[in-house]
């Protein structure tokens, strides 16, 4: 367990070690954390690594090199933590896990003080097998198809139809909300709350919902307007 | 020549992958085009079965791969149509003996002598899947009216557009248009409104299908069945052409009974 350098955070964890890179940009993250190793290859080599790359985006290209690059030294990457569903799905493409056993450290939050409405913006469709993750709100232009997952800090809004599987105020904001212009979500997660959607037919219409009084309740969005 | 790569792929397997490529190889040898089928369904190969042409393996995909020959002497030609071959795979290996690029080196040296290589992907969306679209120029995506179907199209149709290998075009399999009706079936509508990507293809449940392939003689050889000519129009489509897609409802026993229209 140590600090190494201002962006190369090294913790030893149940699973073997967790390496932290942030701060600078990624070439440099690689050559810092490569040089880090070299200079203690005993203490590294043999090592279970899995790597915290926060938001940095990696395609395939980056990551396979950085595991070569790894395990030329005799160290095994086998997973791949980032809040960048590009990032998590590039890890998932080269068969490395996106999550260790316990839940992924929260101080990353502490770091990045997210103004207070910031969201992330998504072009859909999110097609099955999609991702996305963010601490904050998520706003989806197109549809979510069934077997994508969206979990926000904040609130989802989808400007589409919302079919996969959403989890809106996942640290534990109760006030967030689930809007979609047709509300039909596999399951529907608000904080601690959880639902499946009930059966519809007819007519859909945009619909929001939220957690009241410990339950999750859908309501069409003209009666909130008070139309 | 230039060739153009199309690689049809599902994600689920049974759904119709290796009869479509072997039906829409023909339709287009058919039309005059040189084509090349491969079998990229490594260890489970069947595509040289449905095409009658398992007897005449002597080479295959690995053995060109690993310069155990050269591509010449691993392209089986059709019987039947002079300008149809096939490579096979392997049966005895297993996805790993190939690489995405060894088959984008494979069909660039193929692509300046045929029309149209057509790659029979493998279920599922692991190395073989990977293999089957590393040299695609266009991908079809092939589903059957069924939720599971759908659901493994659209996670494929994700990661076709992630590689930048979309936008990718569907092809429905097995409609059954009297189970549509009733309401038993999701319709072509109820399909694409999930995917929303192009549609190249429907093809009605046919069970000669099942018997053609047992037969290795692929329903486009035959003018009369339904799913023969969806295949052909399949074709037609890839080859410019804009035709309209067959009314498979009009099809009940009555207007049979009274002949054409």
């Amino acid at each position: 367990m140590g600090e190494t350098s201002s962006s190369i955070q090294i913790k030893g964890i149940r699973d073997g070690l967790l390496v932290t890179l942030e701060g600078a940009a990624w070439p440099e993250l690689v050559a810092d954390f490569i040089k880090n190793v070299d200079e203690r290859a005993s203490f590294f080599h043999g090592a279970h690594v899995a790597l915290d790359v926060g938001v940095h985006e990696l395609r395939v290209a980056e990551l396979s090199m950085l595991r070569d690059q790894l395990s030329d030294r005799g160290i095994g990457l086998w997973a791949v933590l980032s809040t960048s569903s590009i990032t998590e799905r590039t890890a998932q493409n080269l068969g490395l896990a996106t999550r260790i056993s316990k839940p992924r450290p929260v101080q990353v939050r502490e770091d990045i003080e997210l103004p207070k409405d910031a969201a992330k913006w998504v072009r859909g469709p999110l097609r099955s097998g999609a991702r996305v993750e963010y601490d904050g709100n998520v706003v989806v232009l197109g549809d979510v198809n069934p077997g994508a997952e969206i979990v926000a800090g904040g609130s989802v809004i989808v400007w589409g139809r919302l079919r996969g599987v959403v989890h809106a105020g996942a640290q534990g904001d109760d006030k967030a909300v689930v809007c979609a212009l047709e509300l039909a979500p596999t399951q529907l997660r608000i904080a601690g709350g959880i639902a499946v959607s009930p059966k519809k037919s007819g007519k859909s219409a945009p619909e929001v919902a939220r957690m009241m009084d410990g339950n999750l309740l859908a309501e069409p969005w003209q009666e909130l307007t008070g139309r | 020549m230039t060739a153009i790569v199309v690689t049809v792929t599902s994600g689920k397997g049974g759904v119709g992958k290796t009869t479509a490529v072997a039906n829409i190889a023909m339709a287009l040898a058919l039309h005059g085009q040189k084509v090349t089928c491969i079998d990229g369904d490594i260890g489970l190969r069947n595509l040289d079965v449905i095409l009658g042409l398992e007897n005449r393996i002597v080479y295959d995909l690995v053995d060109v791969i690993e310069g155990r020959c050269r591509l010449r002497q691993a392209m089986i030609r059709d019987k039947r149509l002079p300008e149809l071959y096939l490579i096979p795979a392997a049966q005895t290996r297993d996805k790993t003996a190939v690489s995405p690029s060894d088959m984008v080196r494979l069909c660039d040296e193929l692509r300046t002598e045929v029309d149209w290589i057509l790659i029979d992907s493998p279920a599922g969306i692991e190395r073989g899947f990977k293999n089957a679209i590393a040299a695609a120029d266009r991908v079809l995506v092939m589903t059957n009216p069924e939720v599971s179907a759908v659901r493994d199209a659209d996670r494929v149709i994700g990661l076709l557009d992630a590689d930048e290998k979309g936008p990718a075009a569907l092809v429905i399999n097995r409609l059954n248009p009297i189970m549509v009706r009733r309401g038993d079936m999701l319709s072509v509508e109820d399909v694409l409104d999930l995917l929303a990507v192009e549609l190249v293809g429907v093809i009605p449940e046919d069970e000669n299908v099942v018997v053609a392939s047992n037969r290795g003689q692929p329903l486009v050889l035959e003018a009369k069945s339904k799913a023969g000519q969806a295949f052909q129009n399949i074709a037609r489509r890839l080859l410019g052409e804009n035709v309209p897609f067959l009314d498979l409802d009009s099809q009940n026993v009555f207007q049979r009974l009274l002949g054409r229209k």
